[in-house]
Order: C-alpha cells, then structure tokens, then sequence
C-alpha cells in the first residue's frame, strides 16, 4: 500500500515516527505552519519556525527517503495580535519560493473572532497575489459550523479564489456537503477524540463516493496518531473497500490536488 | 456491507461506546453538575440520536446539536479552546 499524509506537525514527532510512517507506505508528507501550543513572542520567532519548515525538517524526514513538503502562515490561534500577525504576513514571501513550500495554510479560523477573520482574509489576498494553493484549517467542535460558513463567504467572496485550487480540511458530517457543494476539496481527519475516527471517515466517504476528498492524521505535539491513514486504510479493506478505491483515495486524491503547486513532484 | 455485516463489525463497539456514555452521565449526575451547559447540549444531542427517521443523518443532527447556531463573528476570541458545546448567546 502507498499513501500521501497530507498533513501533519512533523516537527513535534520522532524521528521513530518518520520511520514507522514510511514503512506503513507514506511516500510524502506535508506539514502545515502550526501553532506552537504557546504563543511565539516576535516575528522573528516564525521566521525560525519557516527556516525549520523549510530547512531543516525535509533533511530530517529525508534521512528516512520521504519527500517533505511545507505551508506556510500564521495560526488562527495567534491572530488576536494583529500587529504580531500583520509582521508575519510580511515575511511569507521570502519563503514562497522555497522548493519545498506548497502554498498558504493551514490558515482560517479557530473561535472565529472579527480579527481572526480580518487575518484569514489577508491571507487569501496573499495566496491569490503570489497564486499559492490554500490549505484551510476549520474550527473545532462547536466552533466548526459557524466557522466553516464563514470560511467558505470569505472565499467565494473573492473571485480571484479558485475553489480547486483551496483544500478545507478538517470536515465532519455537518460541513462536509457545504465545502464540496461549494466545489472546493475536502479533508477528513483521523483524531482519537476530537475530529473523525476511522469508522466514522468510511461513512463520509461512502456517502459522498467519488467526491475531492483526502485522509490526514494532523498529528502534532498533542493526543494524535501518524499512523491513522494506514489504520484507516485496514479498516477500509475490513469493510470491504478495493485496492483501487484505497489507492485513489490516499495516493491519487492528495496527488491530484497538490500538483496544482510546482513544486510538488510525484513520489517514486 | 449488509446490515448483518455492519452489526458484526460494529455492534460491540457501539454497545461499549453507549454504556460509556450512560456511566458518564451517572458521574455527572452522582457529582451534581447536571445543569452545566455542556451536560444540556448533551441531553439535547441524545434525543437527536433517538429520534426516529432520521434519514440516516443522526452523527450530523447530534454534531449540530453541540453546534454554534449564530452567524456573525464574536468581537473576540475568548481563549484558544473550544468547550465542545455552544455556551448560547451569553458567551
């Protein structure tokens, strides 16, 4: 089996993670800006924090042979400071053209505040003015509703967005047809508590057969599990999914939809 | 799959999975926070999952029961986590 994880904080793991993802049959991995579960105190806090994506984190994962590739932004999460937020926006651009960068994201709304949005739209402006890919993050649990329609406002409100260039990640079964009615892509993610587990991912993909849809783990330094999409692959075969289907689920969807970046090279 | 076939793969787990629930609102009852606003999104999560001819649709109607129903953004973001049911208009 082969699979793309297509998101996952790869700087908070082992390298015993790196290890156990590739011999599971990863071929890349992609690795969102995140939060660091505290909030950074300068600007030159991220511009580190991109050297690290963009530097340090593919040798890392190339020491195992798996390609890594990177997002870049500021989290939702830090967007109250809008100065702090503001400087960060400033500096993306010096790393766009990075080999390894993907595009903007995992960029959206995490309470879904007046500043949170006001950020989240200076950063679709900046993806549609360097005509970067978007990777969007939707809120958590009671959040994820609200959020995700604003979201999904502010995108079609810009017509320089292309809604197949934009993947909206995180979706549950109450946000999931508005994000693919909407024609942009969707990601299911594979959390012990929060999120989806395995069983309940099958039934959204059941129920919306043949849709733009990929698997993700998002593990990062909390409760997570890089080997969810594997483990959800199995559970795919228990009820009685094909080789082919799997395949095209979680090597040929996150294939599809990142070689929209030139940057993304197809994995041997 | 069948339906025989989605009951030999899933029932014990969800038998498990609802005991767990039943047991947690024992707990919250025998430790007297019934009236918290969470344990409200709760009950009223529950009767979504009752309730009959659903259409298949019971995972979607319980996540909109914990669900924030407004629209407009909040003037600001008051801490980073959410609580996993809506607190309701005076948050």
């Amino acid at each position: 089996m082969r699979y793309i994880e297509p998101h996952a904080h790869m700087v908070s793991r082992t390298t015993d993670d790196y290890q156990a993802m590739v011999l599971a049959g990863c071929k890349a991995v992609c690795e969102p800006a995140f939060w660091a579960g505290f909030d950074r105190a300068s600007a030159e806090g991220f511009r580190d924090y991109f050297a690290q994506l963009t530097e340090h984190e593919p040798a890392r994962a190339a020491k195992y042979l798996l390609p890594h590739y990177s997002w870049l932004c500021i989290n939702p999460k830090e967007s109250e400071n809008l100065t702090l937020a503001d400087e960060v926006l400033s500096i993306i651009p010096e790393f766009l053209g990075r080999p390894n960068v993907l595009g903007i994201g995992e960029i959206g709304l995490n309470r879904n505040s007046r500043n949170e949005v006001a950020i989240f739209e200076k950063h679709v402006d900046l993806a549609a003015r360097h005509n970067q890919l978007i990777l969007i993050h939707t809120p958590h649990l009671e959040d994820k509703r609200k959020g995700t329609r604003i979201i999904l406002d502010v995108l079609k409100n810009d017509p320089r967005i292309k809604p197949g260039c934009v993947l909206v990640d995180h979706v549950e079964e109450h946000t999931v047809g508005m994000v693919l009615g909407a024609g942009f892509w969707g990601g299911i993610t594979l959390y012990p508590e929060s999120k989806c587990t395995p069983a309940r991912a099958i039934d959204i993909l059941e129920s919306q057969a043949g849709s733009n849809l990929w698997l993700n783990c998002a593990c990062d330094w909390g409760h997570s599990d890089p080997l969810s999409v594997p483990k959800t692959c199995l559970e795919m075969r228990r009820r009685g999914h094909g080789a082919e289907s799997i395949d095209r689920l979680v090597f040929q969807n996150p294939v599809r939809f990142l070689s929209q970046s030139p940057h993304f090279t197809l994995p041997a | 799959m069948s339906s025989s076939q989605v009951l030999n793969l899933y029932f014990i787990e969800a038998r498990s999975k609802l005991i767990d629930v039943a047991a947690f609102l024992d707990r919250v009852e025998r430790a007297g926070g019934d009236d918290d606003f969470r344990v409200r999104a709760f009950r009223e999560a529950l009767r979504a999952l009752a309730a009959e001819g659903g259409g298949a649709h019971r995972a979607e109607n319980v996540l909109l029961a914990f669900s924030d129903p407004t629209g407009e953004p909040v003037e600001r973001a008051g801490g980073k986590a959410a609580a996993g049911a809506w607190r309701g208009d005076a948050e």
